[in-house]
């Protein structure tokens, strides 16, 4: 009997009898106030958000913040003018110089700040990760109280790669310091955008 | 790693106490962190609810989990990562090492996994000449001073920033005295890209991995297990049989919990949900027992296999915060880790389950709701009656035994000992009672709750009937 074989025996001669699962439908937050807490939490984790009527708004604010004469990659069309379209097909290491990526997110948590993505939108998997500063894009429309109705939304889904980024990386491993920018970014921009509602 | 393993928690905790300053420091970050997990549970009026909630999914699990994990190997299979069982840590190790020699891949970066600490996988490969790089700060940090870590979620939380200086000086060259934080994290950061720069192979811990879907979700706060996995040609995740959840939209409970349990964040800053790999890459997930199926066995004790690795039961531990996460000898450390470990090795761990108080604080925080204090004082009786405890402790057990064997004797010990405080100290501030080294006895009160409620509430009606 191979090693399968044999956790699989040992598992169900010792699991307890079988238990129901609980109801969990009742969970969920209040969708009025959801871009106000969305703005004030992300703050206070570290990050910055803002509200902005349209692309003009946000690529005045990435030239008055960003260095961008350093290297910016995008998968938005409309930064297109203002930052390259990073390639779906290079060599992921390639990005290690990425200063700052602007990228588009599918949702918003309003009560922990976190932003859904998927490879879809990342370009490449490594994106959101390498760069030194990360910079978001999400609908106004798309900022959902609590992570009940994000999963509700996400459903099964059709990604090869999906995650939950709420802010720059961090580290309180020395001396319980909090320190931004541990591996993956030392900041994060998200713009809720409401021209896109 | 240094060789602990010999000495028991009294003695290794005995070690740490001699220096005051540091324990009093290390009791308070721990406290810190323990009312930061409070502030932000009181945010969410629903938090008893999730808990429960959380509590029953996870019973639910334990209780399918043989259909769970077929289920979990299928969706794997069709989502394009080749599964391996593994019987113990031995055959973990193993997997691990030819997933490696196909590839013929020499080094490889690892994120926080308790598991593999638990496998001595670092060790093991070391030997067959693959290094291994611990991607986590505070798990690089005990890596470089060849220690084992000291909590499950702050590896290094015992260490002072002058030390880590010191470290940092010795293996990566940094300016002598550095003891910045945010200075010695850089240092980390310039020298940690450029190993995930180069690693052609990356292995990460599992938080919860979706029966449904066949996808593993990581939470780290770094985003270290990212980088490596997302830069490696061949990625691998090594996870023990009770990471399963059943259902996709049963993170959205887990995922509120955990954070806020561990540090009082509303969410890790990165939650990864990883599920094909990408086009060029290749996914390994080995599943492990390692005694988990023994545990599953075990009426008493099983569900501890509900444990989400949160840690909240160690910084609100008054003898975890006291005596420091390596004077419990055993990978995993605090309330959780003695209630773990005395499965894996019944002989060596006799000593855990006393390690405590039995004040029940680790589980009022639990996420999951683990009876933690129960399971310590049900393993006290299996270990006495296996014949594990030494003289002393096995003294103490039979006393506290007797103690809680029957509201009767409870009273009777509590007169007696009153009395003994007030009339012969010396008689419990002695060097034979073991629980007083390092401890003031408190004054003993004139008398017990019971009696004093007993003569000032005799005439009041019960209102329970
Ligand atoms: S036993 Fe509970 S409190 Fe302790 S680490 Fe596990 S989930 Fe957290």
């Amino acid at each position: 009997m191979n090693s399968r074989e044999k956790i699989l025996q040992a598992v169900l001669k010792n699991q307890p009898a079988a238990s129901v699962l609980p109801d969990i439908s009742m969970f969920g937050g209040n969708k009025s106030e959801a871009v106000q807490q969305y703005l004030e939490i992300f703050k206070t984790i570290g990050g910055t958000a803002l509200e902005v009527a349209d692309f003009a708004e946000i690529k005045t604010y990435l030239q008055d913040n960003f260095e961008l004469t350093k290297r910016t990659v995008t998968t938005l069309p409309e930064l297109g003018d203002m930052a390259e379209m990073l390639s779906q097909t290079v060599d992921p290491h390639t990005f290690e110089d990425v200063e700052l990526a602007v990228i588009q997110g599918h949702l918003a948590v309003a009560e922990n700040g976190a932003i859904w993505l998927t490879d879809e939108v990342m370009g490449q998997r490594i994106i959101p990760y390498i760069c030194q500063h990360l910079a978001v894009v999400v609908s106004a429309n798309q900022v959902v109280p609590t992570l009940h109705e994000a999963y509700a939304e996400i459903g099964i889904g059709n990604y090869g790669f999906g995650g939950f980024i709420g802010g720059p990386s961090k580290t309180a491993d020395i001396e319980q310091a909090l320190v931004l920018g541990a591996h993956g970014p030392l900041s994060m921009t998200v713009f809720l955008l409401t021209e896109m509602s | 790693m240094k060789e602990t393993q010999i000495q028991d928690h009294a003695t290794l905790a005995e070690a740490f106490i001699q220096d005051e300053e540091r324990v009093n420091w290390h009791d308070g970050a721990l406290w810190f962190i323990r009312e930061k997990r409070d502030l932000a549970a009181k945010k969410i009026p629903e938090w008893e609810n999730l808990r429960e909630v959380a509590s029953q999914i996870k019973h639910n699990v334990i209780s399918n989990l043989h259909d769970y994990l077929v289920q979990f190997e299928e969706n794997l299979t069709r989502n394009g990562v080749t599964v391996h069982w593994a019987a113990d840590a031995a055959e973990h190790n193993a997997i691990v090492y030819s997933i490696l020699k196909a590839k013929e891949i020499t080094q490889m970066v690892k994120s926080k996994s308790m598991l593999t600490e638990e496998c001595h996988l670092n060790e093991y490969l070391a030997e067959r000449g693959i290094s291994v790089i611990n991607s986590d700060l505070g798990e690089y940090i005990q890596q470089i001073d060849n220690e084992p870590p000291s909590h499950i979620v702050l590896p290094c939380i015992h260490k002072r920033k002058e030390e880590i200086g010191a470290l940092f000086h010795e293996h990566l060259g940094s300016e002598k005295g550095l003891s910045d934080p945010t200075l010695l994290t850089r240092v980390a950061r310039k020298h940690l890209r450029n190993v995930f720069m180069t690693r052609r192979a990356a292995l990460t811990g599992v938080n919860f991995a979706v029966a449904e879907t066949g996808e593993y979700v990581v939470c780290t706060n770094e985003g270290n297990a990212d980088m490596g996995a997302h830069l490696s040609e061949v990625q691998i995740a090594s996870m023990g049989l009770e990471k399963i959840i059943p259902q996709k939209k049963h993170l959205s409970i887990f995922l509120r919990v955990l954070a806020r349990s561990a540090t009082g964040q509303p969410i890790t800053i990165y939650s990864s949900h990883y599920r094909k790999p990408r086009p060029g890459q290749e996914m390994h997930l080995i599943l492990v027992d390692a005694g988990r199926t023994r545990q599953l066995a075990r009426p008493d004790f099983r569900d501890s296999l509900k444990c989400i690795k949160c840690g909240s039961c160690m910084n609100t531990c008054p003898v975890y915060r006291k005596s420091g996460g390596l004077s419990y000898h055993n990978t995993i450390s605090g309330p959780i880790g003695a209630i773990l470990a005395p499965n894996l090795d019944m002989k060596k761990h006799a000593d855990l389950p006393y390690a405590s108080t039995l004040c029940g604080s680790c589980s009022n925080v639990c996420p999951v709701k683990i009876n933690i204090h129960d399971q310590l004082y049900k393993w006290r009786q299996v270990i006495v009656k296996e014949g594990y405890a030494g003289y002393t402790k096995a003294l103490g057990m039979k006393t506290m035994a007797w103690t809680l064997s029957s509201p009767g004797n409870f009273t009777k010990a509590g007169k007696a000992g009153r009395w003994f405080m007030q009339n012969l100290p010396f008689m419990i501030n002695n060097k034979f009672n073991p629980w007083y080294k390092q401890r003031e006895l408190p004054e003993g009160p004139e008398e017990s709750f019971a009696e004093w409620y007993a003569q000032n509430h005799e005439k009041e009606e019960p209102v329970y009937k």
